[in-house]
């Protein structure tokens, strides 16, 4: 395959290396590639990409209200803004698969139109997309050339498998190009969705919040691989909400907020909390205030539960814990090491298969998720999208999803719409829900607002437990911010609140009890005043409190 | 040993029209597009096949009369489930008491006036048998070689479509959008034509085993000629798990039970014809039942994820 010669930006000194074969040619940038480039920098180097007043409206958003940016050759642009700014419509817009209402795009100095993702594609233009594109079924080669241009009728799968090896090789994105997608953790599929665009030789990368389902480290390597690329002459630009990877990934910042651009900074000029307060529109409070902590009689009681997960493999092993009326109790752990599943088990989705939960001192095991909810447990699913709400529905059924089969919802076994509408518009102004109206289908509002609504929903069921579960995932600051500080309010209510997260920050902040879950064991169970990031990493990383490795 | 020959002769003269079909609507599956108008797409290919050999005396115009026709019925279906995003199976199935009821309805138009007006009772030129010289002979494996063209065109047809399937770049964007339309969109393949290219195509090789019935398996036409066999290929679909290379087991599976029907009411069975008409339902029924248990190994082998679902690019 030929490929096209590398690029250099002018005013940096390259090293120009070549592998085995004589072929692929790549550089490697000499001066080292931390921190942003000098201002004035990117007025010397090639412009890749300009778009003008991009426009683009859903039913009742204004997604996009006449967005400008602009993207040098060896740029990192990090897109910040809040859940709903616009910063995915946009770059969908650049990848091709949305349309803009208004508005130009110019790549390389030309001005273009982008139809399609095929068109995206031939212009360098590659995006990994927040829920990854890949098809599950196929293997990871034929995903790699799934779509390519001038892939010949029959592809050599074993050429396309020999230069997947290679650029896994190059940039250290270890894959075996012959496993099926199924088959990978999320992690890895990451580092396919990444290698399909250094196959395909976009020099134009688009990061859709690439961290959010990331272990730190992996979040690391990721960060090695896109410095990699910008050395090589390539630009990119990554959405995220977090201000830590705008510091480390970018040398540029562009804050969003409704379709607008409030602010645009070169990154070693700015901090976190300046864009923060840029993001949300006002002073951001890191620390969550909490009454001090008192403890009552324990609501929820596990004794040595296990239990298996989808694939019928152990997934808990043996858990005890207990967690108390006015504490919350933070389940801590790399994702997939159980947590799930325990909130499953507690809220009567999964069946255990050894031990005994009890709420409030009665016995629970394997009951109905119904006769759960009868007891006062609310859940806050992992998966807001398929098991916490139904998207096709509208708002206002939502959110009388836990209430409406008994009064005032209902009355005989007669819903009550009018009634369904009262509660919507009040839990809506409550929990400040943005959307166009009570009857709008839930699925349109922006994730962050989903998950306010479920919220809103679960908070008014709960009588004595809330089970959450990654309760701020995906979420931007002002979201994550009001879950905390409802999380916290039920606690001083009373109540007690199991919180998993992966989050240690949030952890700490919010929890006042700590439990590590590591492969379906619990590591260690102590007070969040006496805890502290370091040694929750290592317990969540399987070292025992005397540093060995189980 | 005659006895196997024959019943294994009949077997694969009775599968022929089904694999045809099952092959079309493996191809229609694969682009996550479930066409349940089989049943009249294959009455509308026999009742064409055999009024166009009818009329030219052409056998050759008639199988293509009948790609034509099969072509046209999938294309309506590709336009109301794609284009229009209509449910799939809504307009399956008004595709298919549409194809039936028209099909009849040309049965008693298109005869000529000494037959009155009527199809039914005519014969016309048939696709005749061939024996290979010398492998017909051969015991038992004879009976593969004693076929009409149609059926030698299938020796090479399925490893064909088997290849086509998962060894060039069409099998593989077909298989991506019947599985993931989403991600074959943002990865460049075009999903409206693979879904439009692959019903259509796969609406005609279904007419195509419909006219194979009318032209050679029983020459002539008849009311509800098929019978029934539209619904039993997406049972065969199911069986053979959307894999061309296993369509022809199922369709031997089906054809089989056919042929020993035959022998058996024949020599005076007791057993009733009905009992061996359920057979390949069961048997469809205990795959089913299998995959659910064998979870993981249908990620691989299952039903394509998007089959019956609407394509829209924008849309959450």
């Amino acid at each position: 395959m030929r490929k096209a010669p590398p690029r250099f930006p002018k005013g940096r000194f390259y090293v120009v290396m070549k592998d085995r074969n004589g072929e692929g040619a790549w550089s490697q940038d000499l001066l080292p590639a931390q921190g942003p480039r000098a201002r004035g920098d990117g007025e010397l180097r090639e412009r890749l990409v300009e778009m003008r007043g991009i426009r683009k409206s859903f039913p009742g958003v204004q997604a996009s209200d006449g967005i400008g940016l602009t993207l040098a050759r060896g740029e990192v642009l990090a897109l910040l803004g809040e859940n709903g700014a616009g910063k995915s419509t946009l770059m969908n817009i650049l990848a091709g698969l949305y349309r803009p209402d208004a508005g130009e795009i110019h790549i390389r100095g030309e001005r273009v139109r982008i139809e399609s993702p095929r068109d995206a594609a031939a212009l360098g233009i590659g995006m990994v997309h927040q829920n990854f594109m890949l098809v599950d079924s196929m293997t990871v080669a034929e995903n790699v050339v799934l779509g390519q241009r001038g892939l010949p009728f029959v592809p050599d799968l074993r050429a396309v498998k020999r230069r997947i090896l290679e650029l896994s090789a190059r940039y250290n994105l270890s894959v075996d190009p012959e496993a099926y997608i199924w088959q990978l953790s999320v992690g890895e599929q990451q580092r396919v969705e990444i290698l399909k665009l250094l196959y395909r030789e976009a020099d134009i990368l688009i990061l859709d919040e690439p961290t959010a389902v990331l272990t730190p480290q992996e979040s690391e390597e990721l960060s090695a691989v896109v410095h990699r690329m910008r050395g090589e002459g390539k630009a990119a630009i990554f959405i995220t909400h977090k201000m830590e990877e705008v510091m480390t990934f970018s040398d540029r910042v562009m804050v969003l907020r409704r379709g607008r651009v409030v602010a645009e900074k070169t990154t070693a000029d700015t901090d976190p909390k300046e864009l923060a307060r840029l993001m949300v529109g006002r002073e951001v409070l890191f620390r969550v205030e909490k009454a001090p902590f008192t403890p009552g009689e324990p609501v929820l009681e596990l004794r040595g539960v296990s239990a298996t997960d989808d694939r019928g493999l152990p997934a808990l092993r043996g858990i005890s814990l207990s967690c108390r009326a006015g504490e919350i109790l933070g389940i801590a752990g790399v994702a997939g090491n159980g947590q799930r599943e325990l909130a499953e088990v507690v809220t009567g989705l999964r069946a255990a298969k050894e031990g005994l939960v009890s709420i409030n001192c009665v016995e629970t095991t394997n009951a109905s998720p119904l006769s759960i909810i009868r007891r006062g447990v609310a859940h806050i699913p992992q998966d807001r999208n398929q098991v916490g709400a139904v998207g096709d529905m509208s708002v206002a059924a939502n959110l009388a999803m836990k209430g409406y089969r008994s009064r005032p919802l209902s009355s005989g076994g007669i819903i009550r719409p009018s009634r369904f509408r009262d509660l919507a518009r009040r839990l809506i102004e409550l929990f400040k829900i943005a959307t166009p109206s009570t009857e709008t289908r839930i699925k349109f509002l922006s994730g962050g607002n989903i998950q306010k609504a479920i919220l809103a929903r679960e908070i008014g069921a709960c009588g004595s437990l809330l089970v959450a579960v990654y309760p701020s995932r995906g979420l931007d600051i002002g979201a994550t911010e009001a879950v905390r500080n409802e999380l916290v309010a039920e606690r001083d209510k009373g109540r007690a609140v199991l919180l998993v997260s992966e989050d240690i920050d949030e952890l700490l902040s919010v929890a006042d009890t700590i439990a590590v879950l590591f492969e379906g064991r619990v590591m260690g169970v102590f007070p969040a005043a006496e805890a502290d990031a370091e040694r929750i990493g290592a317990l969540m990383a399987g070292m025992e409190e005397g540093g060995k490795r189980t | 040993m005659e006895l196997v020959t024959s019943i294994l002769a009949i077997a694969i003269r009775a599968g022929t029209s089904l694999v045809y079909a099952t092959l079309g609507e493996i191809y229609t599956e694969r682009a996550g597009i479930l066409n349940l108008g089989l049943e009249g797409i294959m009455l509308m290919g026999a009742l064409s096949g055999f009024a166009t050999a009818y009329y030219s005396g052409s056998v050759a115009l008639a199988l293509l009369a009948a790609l034509a026709v099969g072509a046209a019925l999938a294309a309506i279906h590709a336009f109301l489930t794609v284009t229009m995003r209509a449910n799939q199976v809504v307009s399956g199935l008004s595709i298919t008491l549409f194809g039936s009821g028209f099909a009849s309805f040309l049965g008693q138009r298109l005869g000529p006036i000494s037959n009155n007006h009527r199809l039914v009772g005519l014969s016309g030129p048939r696709i005749a048998p061939i024996g290979v010289p010398g492998l017909s002979e051969l015991p038992v494996i004879g009976a593969l070689f004693t076929q009409d063209i149609l059926t030698y065109a299938l020796y090479a047809l399925i490893p064909l479509a088997w290849f086509y399937l998962y060894r060039t770049r069409h099998g593989l964007n077909l298989r991506a959008v019947g599985e993931d339309p989403q991600t074959a969109d943002a990865m460049g393949v075009d999903v409206f034509k693979v879904k439009y290219l692959a019903t259509i195509a796969g609406g005609a090789l279904v007419a195509l085993g419909g006219a194979q019935l009318s032209l050679s398996y029983t020459p002539g036409w008849s009311e509800n000629i098929t019978g029934g066999r539209g619904w039993i290929v997406i049972a065969l679909v199911i069986f053979a798990m959307w894999n061309p290379a296993r369509a022809v087991w199922g369709a031997l599976l089906f054809g089989g039970i056919n042929a020993v029907q035959f022998r058996l009411q024949a020599s005076g069975t007791t057993i009733p014809a009905g009992f061996l008409n359920m057979l390949p339902y069961l048997a469809t029924i205990a795959v089913l039942v299998a995959m659910t248990f064998w979870e993981s190994l249908s990620k691989r082998i299952g039903a394509p994820a998007g089959l019956g679902n609407a394509y829209m690019r924008e849309e959450k």
